[in-house]
């Protein structure tokens, strides 16, 4: 057994991750766990920018900010942590450029900011410039940022080694992880104060996604399964535009910067839908206007997408501000964006819901606030809540900054003044057993074609547009697939970077992410923000301003409503 | 359309040394290489090994020797190739199992040219200005993704193993030439050596390699000058 110890564990090296790591760096002993290189993590893909309210383009306030995010997560956002998350951006972006990342500048050196989804000036009037941004790759350059200050401050990274397992003392304190170490096969004790999660998120539980390969939700089943609740895990974001097939993301920068959506018959349709914000209208809502003029039989050709066309757009602004996903239409469609439309349809693209969690990422058990000690989680993994029903574009890379940052602060503070707790018996008995059976199973079934039964299945129930029938037969579906899984054998028996064993492992923590996910939909009788039902097509604050809970127990998935803290906005009726 | 994958293969559990094996599937050739790698360990053999995240090209873990060049499994359609394509892993690192190599010496590299922003004290709630003009001078090589393609395409990374390589080059130079950094006297002295810029031999292997279409050599014939005029 491969033993060590440590004050703070975080497991994910993404953004979230690495913000913490970096608080903590050289006060405390610390280990950053990933199954990756950290620089792989998911936070790379993100393209468009992080908002905050610096006023060096436009006016703004963190006010303005603030009130764009209740209202663009249809009022389940809990105003308390959306206060934070906006007032505290503004000086997370500024760390960021102090940290050396190279944003866009304005014309005398300062920070330029541009217009994306849902972002408006004076509460509501039209679209504001708060977007900060590095072309379109700001994630790249924040996971780049921040990997280098882990250098620079000597951060302990343990690189590609897959967790199986948290750790709680008999006493309920968080105590550490088990992981697999890929290189060697080797399963690795990992002893800790505190335990950060921070994995990002679960898009791969759909056929069509933005998502990486990674993005397998492993970070939400191993707490889910120890008992920890996951929150409002129905809401999951679309986002608009992905590259038709593949899903790959075409950043929402393209319609900040002016570009605008198409029907199979040439026209603009998102003024219709949105007369104010139009195509930079929330993504939950411009995706069930795709939906929608799709199932009009307007999608090109009959067919399951539509256009985003930038061929208006400057060159220049088309090669500076957009180089990336201009050549994601180049390599991957072989066509010229600035010549021709690219197909896109809307793609799986982040959970809003995760681990809830306190202000300062410290987990919560249960609906009241109390929270399970040395147990933190941050970034998309979380839920805050400051997204609610539907997140704003760039807000998710504010969130990892902020709460990352806060999460990190805290632990640090709590691993000051506890003391490490004792370990359970054999605390890699459940890592152990999971691994050696996934080793022993029969091989009637193949993990990859039950992954992507689920995919398909999760796509075409479960996504933009839900009801009864559907999330039934999704419901059924999941527990019908889950119990295939158990004779989902393995061709690769070996030690060394087994990768097959990895993937069916990913595949059960996908499992409780969709069920979960389904639970929760099933139960919400109401639509809100991504979520989305056909047979209750209204919101209903009555019933349904609330969080939702679900939690692991012996007798199956147990859901509770949680109340949602409103401060400042009252919830109103949403419209753009 | 039926492909042929050819792909040399390596486990340590078992091989005493590499060897080929060769795979046939069926698919677009719009597809990626990734998917027909992805298709092969899905399908017909759950062995193969490789690393994969991303899958469009970003995230830098799928660098792999295709037809003899470094090419990024998952932004290489099948239609750059013929009907057989050979893969093999990146040269000039320990093969860990089939596709997968060792990249903690590149990472060592990449670290030693202090690959962070070396400054004093920024301002107090505000940026430190830089304009348009100054990014410009290095915002090129913020592209990098770390995928080792450049480095492992150079022949004298194959030989040489002191040399810093391509990569850690161009990650010194994105802070050297950043109006910000104050540290580029340090991170020169660490390439005006023998493991440094002066290795190179302007082959354009690793601009040719490069899946971000940075012109590598370009920024190591900069620095050579830098440090040549020593001037900045």
């Amino acid at each position: 057994m491969a033993y060590h110890r440590y004050d703070a564990v975080i497991v994910g090296a993404g953004g979230a991750g690495l913000m913490a790591a970096i608080q903590m760096a050289g006060k405390a002993n610390i280990a950053v766990v990933s199954k990756l290189y950290p620089t792989r993590s998911h936070t790379g893909a993100a393209q468009g920018g992080i908002s905050a309210a610096l006023g060096n383009v436009e006016e703004d306030h963190w006010q303005w900010h603030m009130f764009d995010t209740v209202k663009g997560g249809d009022y389940l956002v809990d105003q308390d942590a959306a206060e934070v998350l906006t007032r505290e951006a503004i000086d997370a972006v500024l760390e960021l450029e102090h940290m050396g990342l190279p944003f866009n500048r304005t014309p005398d050196g300062r920070l330029d900011q541009r217009r994306f989804g849902g972002h408006t000036r004076n509460f509501g009037e039209g679209p504001v410039k708060r977007a900060c941004y590095a072309a379109d790759r700001t994630g790249h350059m924040i996971l780049q940022t921040l990997y280098q200050q882990g250098i620079k401050h000597n951060v302990n990274f343990l690189d590609e080694f897959h967790v199986l397992d948290l750790l709680v003392s008999d006493d309920g304190h968080a105590c550490g992880v088990v992981a697999l170490e890929l290189k060697t096969g080797e399963i690795h004790t990992i002893h800790a104060k505190t335990v950060l999660w921070a994995t990002g998120g679960f898009g791969r539980i759909f056929s069509v996604t933005s998502n990486a390969m990674a993005g397998t939700g492993d970070g939400f089943s191993i707490p889910f399964r120890r008992g920890v609740p996951l929150m409002d895990m129905e809401f999951y974001q679309f986002h608009p535009t992905g590259i038709y097939k593949f899903g790959i993301l075409l950043s929402e920068a393209a319609r900040g910067e002016g570009g605008i959506l198409r029907n199979g018959l040439g026209e603009a349709f998102a003024e219709r839908y949105a007369p104010t914000l139009k195509d930079l209208a929330p993504r939950d809502m411009v995706s069930r206007f795709i939906y929608q003029e799709i199932k009009e039989g307007r999608g090109v050709d009959g067919k399951d997408y539509v256009y985003l066309d930038l061929t208006h757009l400057p060159g220049d602004v088309i090669d500076r501000q957009l180089p990336d996903i201009t050549d994601f239409a180049r390599t991957y469609l072989g066509i010229e964006p600035k010549t021709d439309l690219m197909p896109i349809q809307p793609t799986a693209h982040y959970a809003m819901g995760g681990i809830p969690t306190d202000l300062n990422g410290q987990v919560l058990r249960d609906a009241s606030a109390t929270t399970i000690p040395g147990l933190y989680s941050a970034g998309e993994n979380a839920c805050v809540s400051v997204h609610g029903a539907n997140r704003l574009g760039t807000n998710s890379l504010v969130d990892l900054v902020v709460f990352g940052r806060r999460a990190g602060r805290h632990m640090l503070d709590y691993i000051r003044s506890n003391d490490l707790p004792p370990l359970p018996v054999d605390p890699e008995f459940v890592a152990r057993a999971e691994v050696s059976d996934v080793l022993s199973r029969p091989k009637t079934e193949r993990v990859a074609a039950l992954r992507h039964e689920l995919q398909v299945l999760m796509m075409d129930k479960a996504s933009v547009v839900r009801n009864v029938e559907g999330l039934t037969e999704a419901k059924q579906g999941v527990a019908q697939i889950r119990s295939r899984y158990a004779h989902a054998g393995i061709d690769d028996h070996g030690l060394t970077f087994n990768t097959d064993l990895t993937e069916a492992l990913e595949l059960g923590a996908m499992l409780d992410c969709s069920e979960a996910l389904v639970e929760g939909a099933l139960a919400r009788q109401e639509s809100r923000g991504a979520h989305y039902r056909t047979d209750f097509p209204d919101r209903d604050d009555e019933n349904w301003l609330k969080h939702t809970m679900v939690r692991k127990t012996s007798g199956g998935l147990e859901l509770t409503k949680k109340s949602v803290s409103i401060t400042e906005f009252q919830p109103k009726e949403r419209k753009y | 359309m039926d492909y042929t994958f050819r792909i040399k293969r390596y486990n340590p559990d078992v091989d005493v040394k590499p060897h080929f094996e060769e795979y046939a599937i069926g698919l677009e050739p719009t597809d990626r290489v990734l998917d027909g790698l992805n298709e092969i360990k899905w399908q017909l053999d759950g062995t193969l090994t490789y690393r994969r995240s991303c899958a469009h090209g970003v995230c830098g873990s799928d660098a792999m020797r295709i037809n003899g060049r470094n090419y990024l499994a998952c932004k290489t359609l099948m239609k750059e190739f013929g009907h057989k394509i050979t893969i093999e892993p990146m040269i000039g690192f320990t093969v860990i199992k089939d596709l997968v190599v060792d990249m903690d010496p590149f990472f060592a590299g990449y670290k030693a040219v202090k690959p962070y922003l070396i400054a004093g004290d920024a301002p107090a709630s505000a940026e430190r200005r830089q304009t348009p003009e100054q990014l410009d001078r290095f915002e090129e090589a913020t592209k990098c993704i770390l995928c080792a393609s450049c480095t492992t395409a150079c022949p004298i990374t194959w030989t040489n193993e002191s040399f810093l390589g391509p990569a850690a080059i161009v990650n010194a130079a994105r802070f050297i030439y950043d109006s910000r950094d104050e540290g580029a006297a340090e991170r020169l002295r660490i390439l005006n050596t023998q493991s440094g810029v002066w290795r190179c031999r302007t082959v354009f292997n690793c601009t040719e390699a490069c899946p971000r279409d940075i012109k590598v050599t370009n920024i190591i014939e900069d620095v050579k000058r830098t440090l040549l005029l020593e001037q900045l």
